[in-house]
């Protein structure tokens, strides 16, 4: 131990304007899990007016305008927030800001990021982007109503986007800081002895995480800037000539092309599919290997596989375009592409259902959250393929088939991903274990409601009707034999809501009754359980760990114990 | 599959590219359904086989053989087999095979605004008057049409009202005065977005008439309620009720839709006429 870690900080010093990864770890997830509840709450406000179009709110009706009814531009501020909310201040943060800075120095046996001050930095640049987003909802134009997609020119002539493009500039500039930080701990801060192939699965998924963010959301900075521009410099970037609002010729000079903003905004935004599906498939991956007691089958495929999955990535941006008006040769490239990119997640996916063959199988918390994961991301991943083949996104393309795709993905996937690692990681943080029996009935109502709120949106995806109708689709003839399933959406999201309930509790609860647990409470492999639970303040071991072997070896034959840490010297 | 796609809310498709579409949905929905059936098994029957009380001792190796990898393949062959097979030729034929006006088509623009489709039909000579946005007039002149262009005169504009004949190639050319729109017929698997500064032509020929489609919708949700077209891409606060009415009339009924049209056309000329002398 050095005199570093005895330094007495202020409470200031130690718990808000700290460098040390795991207080803004902790900072990131505790914001991050009150952004997601917030655009959980403004959804369960929507569905109240799916549900039941033009009746007055129940309880919270008087926020959301006079009568207490969802007016249709507040319903438009609400979908496009939730999107904005749920993805830039609530997933990515926890993914990366969270579980990324906790854990990725804690499994290379770091004591710190490779740069603690930007690593505050980016936080507080995430923090001052959060304000200003949620800011926005009590400013005088309120908040965006473009969608999250911000598509011109809607998103240049609609009020509330000036406040949104700000917040983005701080969110994207916090996510670089993070992603970069992430990139150079990795490649330089390994423990001795952690070659690439000793690293744990989480660490290869937050390390392609980090190049995508690095590389994917420059272009969606300039563009935000641009439409910055086009908003209060009268430029037009994203403007042609001879427009008409409301029988009024829009004064620009004109000359740009509402098609750029999509290109650039997808650029980003795709990637961003996997900066929110990878570190869920990395977590995912530590908690399945260490609850079957075996190593994960195919490590190397794995990480091939997460590496061309990064690559792929950028080139299938335009899959989201189909219907713009593009030519034969465009539309094939990016098919082909969006096939080729499915193959590696269908290894991904194999790789971690065969990983139960042979097992030996404990059902807690935090496995269970993981193995619902599988089929639940399985079914957000298969339903994508008839929307990246172009003939059969004719008919699918911006209907609620698209809106129940990338939810299968992102909440019981994603969002169940991140509930099993704080479950499986909560003991490290607190040195206490979360209740077991709070946990399953946090897991089970959670994923049968899950499936009550999204798989209705495939059978109404089906019918054609269409995402963002403020009325849920009553106008529509062609909605008529599926309108029946709204309020059937909406009951289960209002109770998936309840069934956080546990979920909360057991957060608090346990940290003052939780079970006292040791250091390495699941009997893991890897480098963060031989730390004290929790890790010393600023230098996380007592002494820098040395790695002797791969990062899985459970059930090793011809040993007692079924699971070797990886600073266990090999002999002879 | 498509029956059971049909039974889950899936309309029928009353056009000549409706089929192809369907059963590409249907194909993929087959290999979804193959896939996730593949997996859940395994799962189910993995977690069942080696729960910790039935298999204490884990095996460090696992699966040995490399089946899974066959699996990969067969999918990404499939895969293959849908692009090429049907993909590929289906976008082709929407993007390619456009009609133009000489080959006797029904041919008619659809200019998109904030909630409402205006419908420009070029009238007996089949020619376009010239339009500029400096002359919209939200009232009078929805899509700023030159009157006194080459082919305007019998020019005539709908609003929210699409009639086309059964069994005809119609070919839309569709644009937008303001934001982006989708112009989608559900019915008719057509769907392409409405782009500021472009004019994107789509194409389409309905196989069943509206009077035909009601009668097969009696007994339904649906019933008595007739085709229409919908704005499938968020354009503002009135976007969930931007809806606009497609007939699809018979070779007869058509014809006497457009002599009712020209009528009207004939009315308003005189009534401005009428209009004109009252502000002398």
């Amino acid at each position: 131990m050095n005199a570093h870690s005895h330094r007495e900080e202020s409470f200031f010093r130690k718990y808000i304007w700290s460098t040390d990864h795991k207080i803004i770890g902790l900072q990131y997830g505790l914001t991050a899990l009150l952004f997601l509840s917030v655009g959980f709450f403004l959804m369960m406000v929507m569905r109240w007016q799916l549900a039941y179009p033009e009746t007055p709110i129940p309880f919270v009706g008087s926020f959301f305008g006079e009568d207490g009814i969802l007016l249709p531009e507040i319903y438009n501020s609400l979908g496009a927030m939730h999107g904005t909310i749920m993805i830039f201040l609530g997933v990515v943060p926890l993914a990366v800001g969270a579980f990324g800075n906790y854990l990725v120095p804690l499994q290379i046996g770091a004591p710190d990021m490779a740069f603690p001050k930007l690593n505050a930095a980016s936080y507080w640049s995430y923090f001052i982007g959060g304000v200003i987003m949620m800011g926005s909802f009590f400013s005088e134009e309120g908040a965006a109503r473009s969608g999250w997609t911000s598509y011109p020119p809607l998103a240049d002539i609609e009020v509330g986007q000036t406040i949104w493009l700000i917040g983005m500039v701080f969110l994207i500039t916090s996510s670089l800081l993070g992603s970069m930080n992430i990139i150079t701990t990795i490649v330089q801060l390994r423990a001795p002895g952690l070659t690439w192939r000793r690293l744990p699965f989480f660490v290869w998924t937050q390390l392609v995480t980090s190049f995508l963010l690095v590389l994917a959301f420059p272009p969606l900075e300039a563009a935000a800037v641009l439409q910055l521009m086009d908003r209060v410099a009268g430029t037009s970037f994203f403007l042609p000539s001879g427009l008409v609002i409301s029988g009024e010729a829009l004064a620009v000079s004109g000359g740009g092309s509402p098609l750029l903003w999509q290109h650039l905004f997808w650029f980003l935004a795709h990637p961003e599919v996997y900066v929110l599906i990878l570190p869920a498939m990395g977590i995912v991956s530590e908690v399945i290997a260490n609850n079957t007691r075996k190593p994960l089958w195919g490590y190397n495929s794995l990480v091939f596989s997460v590496i061309f999955l990064g690559f792929m990535s950028f080139v299938v941006w335009a899959h989201h375009m189909f219907l713009t008006g593009m030519g034969t040769a465009m539309s094939s490239f990016f098919q082909i592409t969006t096939m080729i990119i499915s193959i590696p997640s269908v290894i991904i996916l194999s790789a971690l259902f065969i990983s139960l063959w042979g097992a030996s199988i404990r059902f807690n918390t935090p496995m269970l959250f993981a193995l619902a994961f599988l089929p639940m991301f399985g079914i957000g991943g298969l339903t994508g393929l008839p929307l990246g083949i172009a003939a059969s996104d004719i008919y699918l393309h911006d209907t609620y088939y698209v809106i129940g795709h990338f939810h299968y993905v992102v909440a019981p996937g994603t969002i169940f991903a991140l509930f099993a690692g704080i479950y499986y990681w909560y003991p490290k943080i607190t040195g206490r274990r979360m209740n077991e029996r709070l946990g399953q009935l946090h897991f089970w109502p959670s994923l049968l409601f899950m499936n009550g709120v999204f798989m209705p949106m495939f059978i109404q995806g089906l019918a054609g009707v269409s995402r963002r109708l403020w009325d849920g689709g009553l106008e529509y003839a062609h909605a008529a034999g599926v309108l029946q399933w709204n309020e059937f959406m909406s009951i289960s999201a209002w109770l998936l809501g309840i069934s956080q309930i546990p979920f909360i509790i057991n957060i608090f609860f346990s940290l003052k009754r939780g079970e006292k647990v040791d250091r390495n409470p699941w009997e893991a492999t890897t480098l963060e359980w031989v730390a004290p639970s929790p890790p010393l303040p600023h230098i996380n071991f007592e002494t820098l760990p040395e790695v002797h072997r791969e990062a899985y070896e459970y059930s090793v034959p011809g040993r007692n114990r079924d699971f070797t840490p990886q600073t266990e010297p090999k002999k002879g | 599959m498509i029956d059971i796609l049909r039974d889950l809310g899936l309309p029928i498709s009353i056009s000549s590219n409706g089929p192809v579409i369907d059963e590409t949905i249907a194909l993929m929905h087959w290999l979804m359904l193959f896939l996730f059936i593949g997996w859940g098994t395994f799962f189910i029957v993995s977690l069942v086989k080696f729960r910790k009380s039935k298999s204490p001792q884990a095996d460090y190796i696992g699966v040995k053989s490399h089946i899974s990898t066959v699996f990969e393949v067969a999918v990404a062959l499939i895969e293959i087999v849908l692009l090429i097979g049907f993909s590929f030729p289906i976008w082709a034929s929407r993007v390619n095979d456009v009609p133009t006006s000489n080959e006797g088509i029904i041919h008619v623009r659809v200019v998109a605004q904030q909630y409402v489709w205006n419908i420009h039909y070029p009238g007996p000579d089949g020619i376009f008057g010239s339009t500029q946005s400096e002359l919209v007039d939200e009232v009078s002149n929805p899509v700023g049409l030159d009157r006194s262009s080459f082919g305007a005169s019998d020019d005539f504009i709908t609003i929210n009202q699409l009639h086309i004949p059964v069994n005809k190639k119609v070919r839309i050319d569709l644009s937008t005065k303001d934001v982006i729109h989708s112009f989608k017929l559900p019915e008719l698997r057509v769907g392409q977005d409405a782009i500021p500064g472009m004019s994107i032509p789509l194409h389409f020929e309905a196989t069943m008439t509206s009077n035909q489609f009601l009668k097969k919708m009696v007994g339904t949700p649906r019933e008595g309620k007739g085709l229409e077209i919908s704005c499938a891409q968020l354009c503002g606060l009135g976007h969930y009720r931007m809806r606009g009415y497609l007939t699809v009339d018979t070779e007869e009924e058509y014809n006497d839709w457009l002599s009712l049209q020209a009528e009207y056309l004939l009315e308003d000329n005189e009534e401005d006429e009428w209009g004109d002398e009252e502000d002398w």
